[in-house]
């Protein structure tokens, strides 16, 4: 009998102790996470390292969604001025936020690493139609995207505890090429980590595009 | 009497029930940050500094919740109920001393609503009013998870009513008065009862719990087991009123219970006054909290067993045991 009243006490003191121990609750949005490098936000169409887009408009990603969310309206490139380094370009790409459940499938399709799913996740808007994202808010986000996201170019690097807010140390490590460096400190092309691929296929044919004598990462 | 002594009685009712309902409310937001502190998190604290607007944002969103009466309900008693539930646990507080007898313009000033000379008896009596609120509500409420929910709440009060009684009884054999500022004064001179029925106030410190169906007694109002119990079809201002009728209760409770154990309103070193009391009153606060934070529930009859076969026989153990050693003493 004494050993359950030990027992309740034991308890008690198990309970107690958390009080001594710091609270494990992050409080945003003062303080965010910082989201792992493979989380899967927000969208964003990428650039070769000439500046050309890299989506083909082939719609692997739009047959790979299964929330058939994308939409992809390819067009002929112009020889003269092509847009991206393939035969043809996505003249209009359309993703549907609200039908897209973030599952990274169009990443895994993309055989040009066109597209790429990001850090960021605060998405919320208020009308329907404004969660149809254009080619222009997912190739530059930082121009066009709906001005209640969260971006790098007006997010804090730290908070008061020293932790990384969400999107700043993403953006240093896996800086999107061809967009403008938020804190000024990347090299100028951008490109010292290279595009990559899990397509060997495709990251031969990306290295043949961009630079050939390019070493993969 | 006179007017003057009326208006001082009304006034002083008047402050003390307002303290009270204060008081009820922080005792939530007390509640939620010790809960949020004893499992690692850190609680309310957007609303107002540190959270301390969140029970008024509360309150001021159920008071804006939709009034409903269920089809079935009946029509006086489901209206009632929560309003006699409070009313018990209101009216429980109104012996309780808060401090010494000052002196307003040469008549004695007693810092409570009503001394009565029996005044545990009264304490007894107001917890059992309550059960009306339990049991109308349940039964008013139309309803068959509420139906069975005040039974078993109302089986479950009344039993460990019982061993509360048994507890006080133990208390009032050593002090000699059934008056709560009589016991107040009987500490003054020995040690604090918690010493001298140590037995009785653990008995007391259960049954207390028991008694506002909080956990691990808490199955009446069980979300998993009965939905809401008794309170399952209330919303809005009548459910307020039961929330606030059930954190009311455990602030009474903690005050009888520092009142009879802890000795009241005395204490050492810093002089005398009702902030002993609170003090004491925090630390039962606090167990209460603690309890629910710790211990999982208890089922309905294990809690029915626990009650009768076990905390009754103790309780008159110690009542006998008290009363002999009393009697050889002198």
């Amino acid at each position: 009998m004494f050993d359950d009243a030990l027992a309740f006490l034991k308890g008690f003191w198990t309970t107690f102790k958390y009080s001594f121990k710091p609270p494990v609750t992050i409080q945003y949005p003062d303080v965010k996470r910082t989201t792992a490098d493979k989380y899967r936000g927000r969208h964003r169409l990428y650039r070769t390292d000439d500046g050309l887009e890299r989506c083909i408009g082939c719609s692997l990603c739009a047959a790979a969604c299964p929330s058939q969310a994308i939409y992809v309206g390819a067009a002929e490139n112009d020889p003269e001025h092509p847009i991206s380094p393939g035969e043809r370009f996505a003249r209009i790409y359309e993703i549907n936020m609200i039908r897209c459940i973030f599952c990274g499938f169009c990443e895994e399709a993309c055989p040009v690493d066109a597209i790429k799913l990001g850090p960021e996740y605060e998405l919320a808007d208020f009308n329907k139609a404004d969660f149809v994202y254009t080619k222009e808010m997912l190739l530059e986000p930082e121009k066009y995207a709906p001005k209640l996201q969260y971006h790098a170019d007006v997010d804090r690097s730290t908070d008061s505890r020293g932790v990384h807010t969400t999107l700043n140390s993403v953006y240093r490590n896996h800086h999107p090429i061809g967009a403008p460096d938020p804190r000024g400190l990347s090299h100028g092309h951008g490109g010292e980590h290279g595009p990559t691929s899990e397509h060997p296929a495709a990251a031969a044919a990306i290295s043949e595009v961009t630079a050939p004598a390019e070493s993969k990462e | 009497m006179d007017l003057f002594a009326l208006a001082v009685n009304v006034i002083r009712a008047l402050i003390i029930i307002f303290a009270l309902l204060t008081c009820m409310a922080y005792m939530t937001w007390f509640e939620r940050r010790v809960i949020s502190r004893l499992q690692a998190r850190i609680g309310p604290n957007k609303t107002g500094w540190e959270g301390l607007l969140q029970p008024l944002a509360d309150a001021i969103k159920l008071f804006f919740k939709e009034d409903i009466r269920p089809l079935m309900a009946d029509r006086l008693l489901y209206v009632v109920a929560p309003a006699i539930a409070l009313f018990a646990a209101l009216a429980a507080f109104a012996v309780v001393p808060l401090g010494p007898t000052l002196s307003l313009s040469g008549s004695p000033l007693a810092l409570q609503v009503a001394d009565l000379p029996v005044g545990v008896v009264y304490v007894l009596a107001a917890s059992s009013l309550g059960v009306y609120g339990l049991v109308l509500g349940g039964w008013g409420s139309g309803s068959k998870y509420s139906l069975l929910g005040a039974l078993r709440a109302a089986a479950q009060v009344v039993s460990y009513e019982l061993v509360l009684g048994l507890a006080i009884v133990g208390v009032v054999v050593v002090s000699g008065s059934m008056s709560l500022a009589g016991i107040v004064n009987a500490q003054a001179n020995s040690a604090w009862f918690i010493f001298l029925q140590p037995v009785g106030f653990v008995l007391f410190l259960i049954a207390g719990v028991a008694e506002t169906n909080r956990a691990p007694f808490d199955l009446p109002e069980a979300e998993s087991e009965l939905v809401a119990g008794y309170h399952t079809e209330y919303s809005g201002m009548r459910f307020a009123m039961y929330f606030i009728a059930e954190y009311v209760a455990m602030i009474s409770m903690s005050a009888v219970a520092a009142t009879l154990f802890l000795g009241g309103w005395r204490g050492i070193l810093i002089p005398d006054g009702p902030w002993w009391l609170i003090a004491k009153m925090l630390f039962f606060l606090f167990l209460f909290v603690w309890l629910r934070a710790t211990l999982p529930r208890l089922r309905y009859d294990q809690l029915m067993r626990l009650s009768w076969s076990v905390l009754l026989p103790i309780g008159i153990l110690n009542v006998a045991v008290t009363a002999v050693i009393v009697a050889a003493i002198g």
